[in-house]
Protein backbone atom coordinates (compact mmCIF):
# COMPACT_ATOMS: atom_id res chain seq x y z
CA UNK A 1 0.00 0.00 0.00
CA UNK A 2 2.31 2.85 1.47
CA UNK A 3 6.27 2.27 0.49
CA UNK A 4 8.71 5.09 1.49
CA UNK A 5 12.37 4.16 1.42
CA UNK A 6 15.34 6.40 2.83
CA UNK A 7 12.64 9.49 3.28
CA UNK A 8 15.03 12.93 4.65
CA UNK A 9 13.35 16.39 5.78
CA UNK A 10 15.03 19.16 6.73
CA UNK A 11 13.50 22.34 8.54
CA UNK A 12 16.45 24.66 8.62
CA UNK A 13 19.00 23.03 10.93
CA UNK A 14 16.11 21.04 12.77
CA UNK A 15 16.73 17.41 10.78
CA UNK A 16 13.30 16.01 11.23
CA UNK A 17 12.92 12.70 9.22
CA UNK A 18 16.65 10.72 9.07
CA UNK A 19 16.43 8.20 6.46
CA UNK A 20 13.04 6.79 7.25
CA UNK A 21 11.75 3.78 5.73
CA UNK A 22 8.78 2.12 6.06
CA UNK A 23 6.51 -0.40 4.43
CA UNK A 24 2.63 -0.77 5.17
CA UNK A 25 0.89 -3.48 3.74
CA UNK A 26 -2.64 -3.44 2.69
CA UNK A 27 -6.05 -3.47 5.20
CA UNK A 28 -5.65 -2.98 9.27
CA UNK A 29 -5.31 -0.18 11.13
CA UNK A 30 -1.92 1.03 12.00
CA UNK A 31 -1.15 3.95 14.64
CA UNK A 32 1.93 6.10 14.04
CA UNK A 33 3.25 6.99 17.59
CA UNK A 34 6.01 8.60 19.05
CA UNK A 35 6.90 11.48 21.18
CA UNK A 36 6.25 14.96 19.95
CA UNK A 37 8.48 16.21 17.68
CA UNK A 38 9.32 13.31 16.58
CA UNK A 39 8.28 13.67 12.76
CA UNK A 40 4.67 12.07 12.70
CA UNK A 41 2.96 14.91 11.54
CA UNK A 42 6.08 15.38 9.00
CA UNK A 43 5.41 11.72 7.94
CA UNK A 44 2.10 12.26 7.28
CA UNK A 45 2.22 15.73 5.51
CA UNK A 46 4.94 13.79 3.02
CA UNK A 47 2.67 11.02 2.41
CA UNK A 48 -0.10 13.52 1.30
CA UNK A 49 2.69 15.87 -0.74
CA UNK A 50 2.17 19.01 1.63
CA UNK A 51 5.98 18.34 2.82
CA UNK A 52 8.54 18.28 -0.14
CA UNK A 53 11.18 15.66 1.36
CA UNK A 54 14.42 16.69 0.59
CA UNK A 55 15.77 12.88 -0.05
CA UNK A 56 14.14 9.85 -0.44
CA UNK A 57 11.26 7.91 -2.54
CA UNK A 58 7.68 7.40 -1.30
CA UNK A 59 5.27 5.10 -3.71
CA UNK A 60 1.21 5.14 -2.43
CA UNK A 61 -0.55 2.01 -4.29
CA UNK A 62 2.17 1.82 -6.50
CA UNK A 63 2.60 5.37 -7.89
CA UNK A 64 5.13 7.71 -6.77
CA UNK A 65 3.42 10.65 -5.25
CA UNK A 66 6.15 12.81 -7.37
CA UNK A 67 4.50 11.88 -10.31
CA UNK A 68 1.16 14.28 -9.95
CA UNK A 69 -1.42 14.92 -7.81
CA UNK A 70 -4.21 11.52 -8.48
CA UNK A 71 -2.56 9.76 -6.29
CA UNK A 72 -4.41 11.78 -3.57
CA UNK A 73 -7.96 10.25 -5.20
CA UNK A 74 -6.99 6.80 -3.33
CA UNK A 75 -6.46 9.19 0.25
CA UNK A 76 -8.87 10.71 2.75
CA UNK A 77 -7.13 12.63 5.08
CA UNK A 78 -7.98 14.53 8.41
CA UNK A 79 -5.75 17.22 9.73
CA UNK A 80 -5.34 17.48 13.25
CA UNK A 81 -6.89 21.18 13.29
CA UNK A 82 -9.90 21.47 11.96
CA UNK A 83 -9.88 25.08 10.60
CA UNK A 84 -12.21 25.89 8.10
CA UNK A 85 -12.93 29.14 5.77
CA UNK A 86 -15.11 31.02 8.47
CA UNK A 87 -17.65 32.86 6.38
CA UNK A 88 -18.59 29.26 4.71
CA UNK A 89 -21.58 27.29 5.55
CA UNK A 90 -21.13 23.61 6.81
CA UNK A 91 -23.32 22.61 3.85
CA UNK A 92 -21.40 24.84 1.04
CA UNK A 93 -18.09 23.26 2.05
CA UNK A 94 -19.30 19.89 2.01
CA UNK A 95 -21.03 20.30 -1.37
CA UNK A 96 -17.09 22.35 -2.42
CA UNK A 97 -15.19 19.52 -1.70
CA UNK A 98 -17.29 17.24 -3.25
CA UNK A 99 -17.47 19.37 -6.53
CA UNK A 100 -13.73 19.24 -6.31
CA UNK A 101 -13.61 15.52 -5.81
CA UNK A 102 -16.00 14.04 -7.18
CA UNK A 103 -19.02 12.66 -6.41
CA UNK A 104 -20.33 10.56 -3.61
CA UNK A 105 -23.47 9.50 -1.66
CA UNK A 106 -21.94 8.67 1.83
CA UNK A 107 -22.33 12.50 3.34
CA UNK A 108 -25.58 11.91 4.33
CA UNK A 109 -25.24 8.64 6.01
CA UNK A 110 -22.40 10.36 7.80
CA UNK A 111 -24.32 13.62 8.62
CA UNK A 112 -26.65 11.91 10.61
CA UNK A 113 -24.37 9.63 11.97
CA UNK A 114 -22.39 12.41 13.71
CA UNK A 115 -26.17 14.03 14.14
CA UNK A 116 -24.34 17.48 12.44
CA UNK A 117 -28.38 18.33 10.72
CA UNK A 118 -29.10 21.66 12.83
CA UNK A 119 -25.37 22.65 12.05
CA UNK A 120 -25.74 22.52 8.13
CA UNK A 121 -26.73 25.92 7.72
CA UNK A 122 -24.37 27.48 10.45
CA UNK A 123 -21.04 29.06 9.60
CA UNK A 124 -18.03 27.17 10.51
CA UNK A 125 -16.63 30.35 12.34
CA UNK A 126 -19.24 29.96 14.76
CA UNK A 127 -19.12 26.27 15.04
CA UNK A 128 -17.05 24.89 18.47
CA UNK A 129 -14.30 23.13 18.54
CA UNK A 130 -15.81 19.61 18.55
CA UNK A 131 -18.27 20.02 16.01
CA UNK A 132 -15.66 21.34 13.76
CA UNK A 133 -13.96 17.91 13.64
CA UNK A 134 -17.26 16.06 13.51
CA UNK A 135 -17.55 18.30 9.98
CA UNK A 136 -13.58 17.40 9.67
CA UNK A 137 -14.53 13.60 9.65
CA UNK A 138 -17.37 13.98 7.81
CA UNK A 139 -15.14 15.51 4.56
CA UNK A 140 -12.86 12.70 5.40
CA UNK A 141 -14.82 9.53 5.03
CA UNK A 142 -17.50 10.89 2.45
CA UNK A 143 -15.25 9.58 -0.09
CA UNK A 144 -14.60 5.76 -0.44
CA UNK A 145 -11.03 5.54 -0.60
CA UNK A 146 -8.95 2.78 0.10
CA UNK A 147 -6.38 4.53 2.13
CA UNK A 148 -7.66 6.78 5.32
CA UNK A 149 -5.17 8.68 7.42
CA UNK A 150 -6.35 10.21 10.50
CA UNK A 151 -4.28 13.05 12.35
CA UNK A 152 -4.97 13.17 15.88
CA UNK A 153 -9.09 11.99 14.95
CA UNK A 154 -10.27 12.07 18.72
CA UNK A 155 -8.90 15.46 19.68
CA UNK A 156 -12.60 17.62 20.74
CA UNK A 157 -14.70 14.94 20.58
CA UNK A 158 -17.24 14.14 23.21
CA UNK A 159 -17.77 10.31 24.31
CA UNK A 160 -20.56 9.49 22.50
CA UNK A 161 -18.81 10.51 19.35
CA UNK A 162 -15.57 8.99 19.63
CA UNK A 163 -18.16 5.72 20.16
CA UNK A 164 -19.80 6.32 16.79
CA UNK A 165 -16.00 6.82 15.74
CA UNK A 166 -14.63 3.53 16.79
CA UNK A 167 -17.19 2.37 14.98
CA UNK A 168 -16.87 3.96 11.88
CA UNK A 169 -13.13 2.96 12.10
CA UNK A 170 -14.07 -0.56 12.42
CA UNK A 171 -16.24 -0.74 9.72
CA UNK A 172 -14.20 0.98 7.77
CA UNK A 173 -11.45 -1.84 8.46
CA UNK A 174 -13.72 -3.95 7.67
CA UNK A 175 -14.80 -2.92 4.34
CA UNK A 176 -10.45 -3.94 3.70
CA UNK A 177 -9.16 -0.38 3.46
CA UNK A 178 -5.73 0.60 5.22
CA UNK A 179 -6.40 3.27 8.15
CA UNK A 180 -2.91 5.25 9.54
CA UNK A 181 -3.67 6.80 12.86
CA UNK A 182 -2.17 9.28 15.15
CA UNK A 183 -2.76 10.00 17.99
CA UNK A 184 -1.23 10.63 21.86
CA UNK A 185 -4.59 9.03 23.82
CA UNK A 186 -3.23 5.67 24.37
CA UNK A 187 -6.04 3.18 25.70
CA UNK A 188 -8.13 4.64 22.09
CA UNK A 189 -4.81 3.38 19.86
CA UNK A 190 -4.70 0.41 22.53
CA UNK A 191 -8.46 -0.41 21.61
CA UNK A 192 -8.15 0.41 18.09
CA UNK A 193 -4.61 -0.50 16.28
CA UNK A 194 -3.54 -3.26 15.11
CA UNK A 195 0.09 -2.71 14.36
CA UNK A 196 1.83 0.02 15.63
CA UNK A 197 4.73 1.75 13.84
CA UNK A 198 6.93 3.85 16.61
CA UNK A 199 8.74 6.67 15.40
CA UNK A 200 11.98 8.15 17.32
CA UNK A 201 14.18 10.57 16.00
CA UNK A 202 13.38 10.43 12.44
CA UNK A 203 13.47 7.46 12.51
CA UNK A 204 11.24 4.19 12.88
CA UNK A 205 12.39 2.37 16.56
CA UNK A 206 9.59 -0.47 16.26
CA UNK A 207 6.81 -2.05 14.12
CA UNK A 208 4.91 -4.69 14.89
CA UNK A 209 1.60 -5.82 17.27
CA UNK A 210 1.08 -4.15 20.67
CA UNK A 211 2.01 -7.80 22.09
CA UNK A 212 5.25 -8.17 20.38
CA UNK A 213 6.06 -4.09 22.07
CA UNK A 214 5.33 -5.41 25.43
CA UNK A 215 7.14 -9.13 25.06
CA UNK A 216 10.23 -6.46 23.59
CA UNK A 217 9.94 -4.40 26.66
CA UNK A 218 9.17 -6.70 29.07
CA UNK A 219 6.14 -4.04 30.29
CA UNK A 220 2.83 -6.03 31.50
CA UNK A 221 0.52 -3.30 29.51
CA UNK A 222 1.07 -1.17 26.43
CA UNK A 223 1.41 2.43 28.10
CA UNK A 224 4.27 1.06 30.67
CA UNK A 225 5.83 0.13 27.00
CA UNK A 226 5.24 2.94 25.64
CA UNK A 227 7.05 4.56 28.65
CA UNK A 228 9.82 2.53 28.73
CA UNK A 229 10.59 2.74 25.40
CA UNK A 230 10.40 6.61 26.21
CA UNK A 231 12.17 6.48 29.04
CA UNK A 232 15.41 4.40 27.87
CA UNK A 233 15.95 6.39 24.81
CA UNK A 234 16.34 9.60 27.10
CA UNK A 235 13.20 11.77 25.65
CA UNK B 1 -8.04 25.75 -11.67
CA UNK B 2 -11.75 26.75 -12.57
CA UNK B 3 -13.03 25.39 -9.87
CA UNK B 4 -10.95 27.04 -7.02
CA UNK B 5 -10.77 30.49 -8.56
CA UNK B 6 -14.97 30.14 -8.86
CA UNK B 7 -14.69 29.25 -5.25
CA UNK B 8 -11.87 32.29 -4.51
CA UNK B 9 -14.29 34.51 -5.95
CA UNK B 10 -17.61 33.82 -4.93
CA UNK B 11 -15.79 33.99 -1.41
CA UNK B 12 -14.41 37.83 -2.13
CA UNK B 13 -18.06 38.47 -3.33
CA UNK B 14 -19.33 38.12 -0.22
CA UNK B 15 -17.00 39.70 1.66
CA UNK B 16 -17.84 43.21 2.75
CA UNK B 17 -14.66 44.75 1.67
CA UNK B 18 -15.22 43.91 -2.02
CA UNK B 19 -18.14 46.16 -1.55
CA UNK B 20 -16.24 48.72 0.21
CA UNK B 21 -13.82 49.24 -2.51
CA UNK B 22 -16.93 49.37 -5.02
CA UNK B 23 -18.66 51.71 -3.05
CA UNK B 24 -15.76 53.93 -2.75
CA UNK B 25 -15.02 54.13 -6.76
CA UNK B 26 -18.58 54.21 -7.31
CA UNK B 27 -19.02 57.45 -5.07
CA UNK B 28 -15.54 58.53 -6.29
CA UNK B 29 -16.70 58.53 -10.03
CA UNK B 30 -20.27 60.40 -9.23
CA UNK B 31 -18.57 62.67 -7.46
CA UNK B 32 -15.75 63.91 -9.46
CA UNK B 33 -18.42 64.01 -12.43
CA UNK B 34 -20.53 65.89 -10.35
CA UNK B 35 -17.70 68.41 -9.49
CA UNK B 36 -15.73 68.99 -12.86
CA UNK B 37 -19.27 68.47 -14.91
CA UNK B 38 -16.59 67.19 -17.80
CA UNK B 39 -15.36 63.31 -18.69
CA UNK B 40 -12.15 64.79 -19.60
CA UNK B 41 -11.23 66.59 -16.61
CA UNK B 42 -12.68 63.50 -14.25
CA UNK B 43 -10.96 61.31 -16.57
CA UNK B 44 -7.11 63.41 -15.64
CA UNK B 45 -8.06 63.29 -11.84
CA UNK B 46 -9.31 59.86 -11.49
CA UNK B 47 -5.76 58.94 -12.83
CA UNK B 48 -4.25 60.71 -10.08
CA UNK B 49 -6.48 58.64 -8.02
CA UNK B 50 -5.95 54.67 -9.47
CA UNK B 51 -2.61 55.25 -10.20
CA UNK B 52 -1.47 55.33 -6.67
CA UNK B 53 -4.63 53.58 -4.95
CA UNK B 54 -5.14 50.61 -7.13
CA UNK B 55 -1.68 49.39 -6.53
CA UNK B 56 -2.23 49.86 -2.55
CA UNK B 57 -5.77 47.96 -2.21
CA UNK B 58 -4.06 45.26 -4.79
CA UNK B 59 -1.23 44.70 -2.15
CA UNK B 60 -2.55 44.81 0.91
CA UNK B 61 -5.83 42.60 -0.71
CA UNK B 62 -3.30 39.88 -2.12
CA UNK B 63 -1.22 39.40 1.09
CA UNK B 64 -4.32 39.87 3.42
CA UNK B 65 -6.30 37.03 1.44
CA UNK B 66 -3.11 35.03 1.21
CA UNK B 67 -2.70 34.88 4.54
CA UNK B 68 -6.44 34.59 6.12
CA UNK B 69 -7.02 31.78 3.37
CA UNK B 70 -4.48 29.85 4.77
CA UNK B 71 -6.48 27.16 6.34
CA UNK B 72 -8.16 26.10 2.92
CA UNK B 73 -5.08 25.81 1.09
CA UNK B 74 -4.07 23.58 3.22
CA UNK B 75 -7.29 21.80 3.41
CA UNK B 76 -7.34 21.88 -0.55
CA UNK B 77 -3.40 20.61 -0.89
CA UNK B 78 -4.87 17.22 0.38
CA UNK B 79 -7.21 16.90 -2.27
CA UNK B 80 -5.82 15.86 -5.66
CA UNK B 81 -5.32 19.13 -6.85
CA UNK B 82 -2.45 20.38 -8.42
CA UNK B 83 -0.53 22.96 -6.39
CA UNK B 84 -0.10 25.74 -9.36
CA UNK B 85 -4.07 25.67 -9.90
CA UNK B 86 -4.31 26.06 -6.26
CA UNK B 87 -2.29 29.53 -5.92
CA UNK B 88 -3.26 30.35 -9.61
CA UNK B 89 -6.97 29.80 -9.01
CA UNK B 90 -6.64 32.18 -5.62
CA UNK B 91 -4.84 34.78 -7.28
CA UNK B 92 -7.24 35.06 -10.18
CA UNK B 93 -9.99 35.01 -7.94
CA UNK B 94 -8.54 38.05 -6.00
CA UNK B 95 -7.64 40.09 -9.06
CA UNK B 96 -10.66 39.45 -10.61
CA UNK B 97 -12.66 40.43 -8.39
CA UNK B 98 -10.87 43.26 -7.78
CA UNK B 99 -10.61 44.44 -10.91
CA UNK B 100 -14.72 43.95 -11.48
CA UNK B 101 -15.15 46.51 -8.46
CA UNK B 102 -12.89 48.74 -10.56
CA UNK B 103 -14.35 48.96 -13.77
CA UNK B 104 -18.19 48.45 -12.30
CA UNK B 105 -17.14 51.14 -10.08
CA UNK B 106 -16.07 53.52 -12.46
CA UNK B 107 -17.89 52.43 -15.22
CA UNK B 108 -21.35 53.01 -14.08
CA UNK B 109 -21.70 57.00 -13.52
CA UNK B 110 -19.11 57.35 -16.57
CA UNK B 111 -21.88 55.08 -18.71
CA UNK B 112 -24.60 57.29 -17.15
CA UNK B 113 -23.03 60.37 -17.40
CA UNK B 114 -22.91 59.38 -21.10
CA UNK B 115 -19.49 58.52 -21.81
CA UNK B 116 -20.53 56.47 -24.79
CA UNK B 117 -21.41 59.44 -26.79
CA UNK B 118 -18.47 61.33 -25.99
CA UNK B 119 -14.58 61.04 -27.28
CA UNK B 120 -13.18 60.83 -23.80
CA UNK B 121 -14.26 56.65 -24.24
CA UNK B 122 -10.85 55.72 -25.46
CA UNK B 123 -9.38 57.55 -22.52
CA UNK B 124 -11.47 56.33 -20.35
CA UNK B 125 -10.94 52.61 -21.61
CA UNK B 126 -7.08 53.49 -21.40
CA UNK B 127 -7.82 54.42 -17.79
CA UNK B 128 -9.43 51.27 -16.72
CA UNK B 129 -7.25 48.85 -18.97
CA UNK B 130 -4.64 50.26 -16.91
CA UNK B 131 -6.00 50.18 -13.61
CA UNK B 132 -7.00 46.46 -13.99
CA UNK B 133 -3.10 45.94 -15.07
CA UNK B 134 -2.33 47.56 -12.18
CA UNK B 135 -4.41 45.39 -10.33
CA UNK B 136 -2.76 41.85 -11.73
CA UNK B 137 0.70 43.05 -11.15
CA UNK B 138 0.74 44.23 -7.92
CA UNK B 139 -2.05 41.36 -6.30
CA UNK B 140 0.93 38.56 -8.09
CA UNK B 141 3.63 40.50 -6.03
CA UNK B 142 1.65 40.33 -3.21
CA UNK B 143 0.99 36.85 -3.52
CA UNK B 144 4.86 36.06 -4.15
CA UNK B 145 5.82 38.08 -0.80
CA UNK B 146 3.25 36.68 1.13
CA UNK B 147 4.28 33.13 -0.13
CA UNK B 148 8.02 33.62 0.67
CA UNK B 149 7.02 34.89 4.05
CA UNK B 150 5.40 32.69 7.17
CA UNK B 151 5.43 35.91 9.18
CA UNK B 152 2.20 37.50 8.73
CA UNK B 153 3.79 41.09 10.08
CA UNK B 154 6.68 40.82 8.18
CA UNK B 155 4.81 39.94 5.06
CA UNK B 156 2.91 43.01 5.43
CA UNK B 157 5.33 45.02 5.84
CA UNK B 158 7.61 44.21 3.11
CA UNK B 159 4.43 44.38 0.90
CA UNK B 160 3.91 48.54 2.14
CA UNK B 161 7.25 49.32 1.26
CA UNK B 162 7.25 47.58 -1.96
CA UNK B 163 4.07 49.39 -2.38
CA UNK B 164 5.97 52.77 -1.05
CA UNK B 165 8.87 51.91 -2.92
CA UNK B 166 7.48 51.76 -6.83
CA UNK B 167 4.76 54.27 -6.16
CA UNK B 168 6.83 57.29 -4.50
CA UNK B 169 10.40 56.23 -3.69
CA UNK B 170 11.03 55.11 -7.11
CA UNK B 171 9.98 58.44 -9.07
CA UNK B 172 12.53 60.40 -5.88
CA UNK B 173 15.82 58.49 -7.07
CA UNK B 174 14.57 58.70 -10.98
CA UNK B 175 14.20 62.62 -10.46
CA UNK B 176 17.73 62.78 -8.63
CA UNK B 177 19.44 60.84 -11.47
CA UNK B 178 17.42 63.12 -13.89
CA UNK B 179 18.90 66.33 -12.17
CA UNK B 180 22.43 64.84 -11.14
CA UNK B 181 23.53 63.65 -14.45
CA UNK B 182 22.11 66.60 -16.39
CA UNK B 183 24.36 67.62 -18.36
CA UNK B 184 24.45 64.51 -20.23
CA UNK B 185 21.65 63.32 -22.69
CA UNK B 186 18.86 61.51 -20.99
CA UNK B 187 16.04 60.61 -23.07
CA UNK B 188 16.71 57.07 -23.99
CA UNK B 189 17.75 56.58 -19.95
CA UNK B 190 14.12 58.43 -18.62
CA UNK B 191 12.02 56.15 -21.43
CA UNK B 192 13.75 52.96 -19.91
CA UNK B 193 13.87 54.26 -16.09
CA UNK B 194 9.65 55.02 -17.28
CA UNK B 195 9.33 51.33 -18.66
CA UNK B 196 10.66 49.43 -15.90
CA UNK B 197 8.19 51.02 -13.40
CA UNK B 198 4.81 49.44 -13.78
CA UNK B 199 3.26 52.88 -11.42
CA UNK B 200 5.12 54.93 -13.92
CA UNK B 201 4.76 52.96 -17.08
CA UNK B 202 0.61 53.55 -16.74
CA UNK B 203 1.02 57.24 -15.41
CA UNK B 204 3.05 58.02 -18.79
CA UNK B 205 0.65 55.99 -20.86
CA UNK B 206 -2.46 58.26 -19.89
CA UNK B 207 -0.87 61.21 -19.70
CA UNK B 208 0.10 60.61 -23.27
CA UNK B 209 -3.13 59.73 -24.59
CA UNK B 210 -4.88 62.20 -22.74
CA UNK B 211 -2.89 64.55 -24.88
CA UNK B 212 -1.50 67.01 -22.36
CA UNK B 213 2.20 66.37 -23.51
CA UNK B 214 3.02 69.86 -23.69
CA UNK B 215 2.95 70.68 -20.50
CA UNK B 216 5.83 68.21 -20.50
CA UNK B 217 8.52 69.87 -22.23
CA UNK B 218 11.04 68.42 -24.09
CA UNK B 219 10.90 65.29 -22.49
CA UNK B 220 7.17 65.40 -23.26
CA UNK B 221 8.26 65.78 -26.33
CA UNK B 222 10.50 62.53 -26.83
CA UNK B 223 8.15 60.90 -24.43
CA UNK B 224 5.81 61.55 -27.35
CA UNK B 225 7.34 60.73 -30.47
CA UNK B 226 7.46 56.79 -28.41
CA UNK B 227 4.76 56.57 -26.63
CA UNK B 228 2.66 58.41 -28.84
CA UNK B 229 3.55 55.53 -31.36
CA UNK B 230 2.00 52.56 -32.37
CA UNK B 231 5.44 51.00 -31.59
CA UNK B 232 5.63 52.50 -28.03
CA UNK B 233 2.12 51.62 -27.29
CA UNK B 234 3.04 48.08 -28.31
CA UNK B 235 6.32 48.11 -26.20
CA UNK B 236 4.58 49.60 -23.21
CA UNK B 237 1.86 47.28 -23.10
CA UNK B 238 4.72 44.03 -23.38
CA UNK B 239 6.20 45.85 -20.68
CA UNK B 240 2.90 45.53 -18.51
CA UNK B 241 2.21 42.45 -19.32
CA UNK B 242 5.80 41.10 -18.79
CA UNK B 243 4.99 42.56 -15.05
CA UNK B 244 1.94 39.89 -14.79
CA UNK B 245 3.62 37.14 -16.33
CA UNK B 246 6.85 37.34 -14.35
CA UNK B 247 5.89 37.39 -10.68
CA UNK B 248 2.90 35.12 -11.99
CA UNK B 249 5.47 32.70 -12.65
CA UNK B 250 7.72 32.80 -9.68
CA UNK B 251 4.42 31.69 -7.91
CA UNK B 252 3.66 28.93 -9.86
CA UNK B 253 7.79 28.11 -9.21
CA UNK B 254 7.85 29.03 -5.13
CA UNK B 255 3.97 27.24 -4.34
CA UNK B 256 5.90 23.89 -6.00
CA UNK B 257 8.43 24.07 -3.44
CA UNK B 258 6.64 25.05 -0.14
CA UNK B 259 6.16 23.12 2.41
CA UNK B 260 2.57 23.46 4.25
Amino acid sequence: MIKIKDLYKKFGKNEVLSGLNLEIGEGGIFAVLGPNGSGKTTLIKCLLGMVIPNKGEITVLGENIKSGSNYRHKIDYLPQIANFPNNLKVKELITMIKDLRGKTSLDQDLISLFKLEPFLDKKLGNLSGGTKQKVNLVLTFMFDSPLVILDEPTSGLDPISLLRLKKLIQAEKAKGKTILITSHIMSFVEEISDEIVFLLEGKIYFKGTITELRNKTNQPDFEHAIASILTDNHV
Amino acid sequence: MFKILKYSFYDLMRSRWSYVYFAFYLLLGVVLLFLNNDLSKAVITLMNVIIVLVPLIGTIFGVMYYYNSKEFTELLLAQPLKRSSIFLGQYLGVAISLSMSLILGLGIPFVFYGLFMSNAIWDFSLLLITGTFLTLIFTALAFNIALSNENRIKGFGYAILLWLFLAIIYDGIFLMSLIIFEDYPLDKLSLIGTMLNPIDLSRTLILLKLDISALLGYTGAVFKQFFGTNFGLIVSFSALTLWVLLPVLRITMKAKKKDF
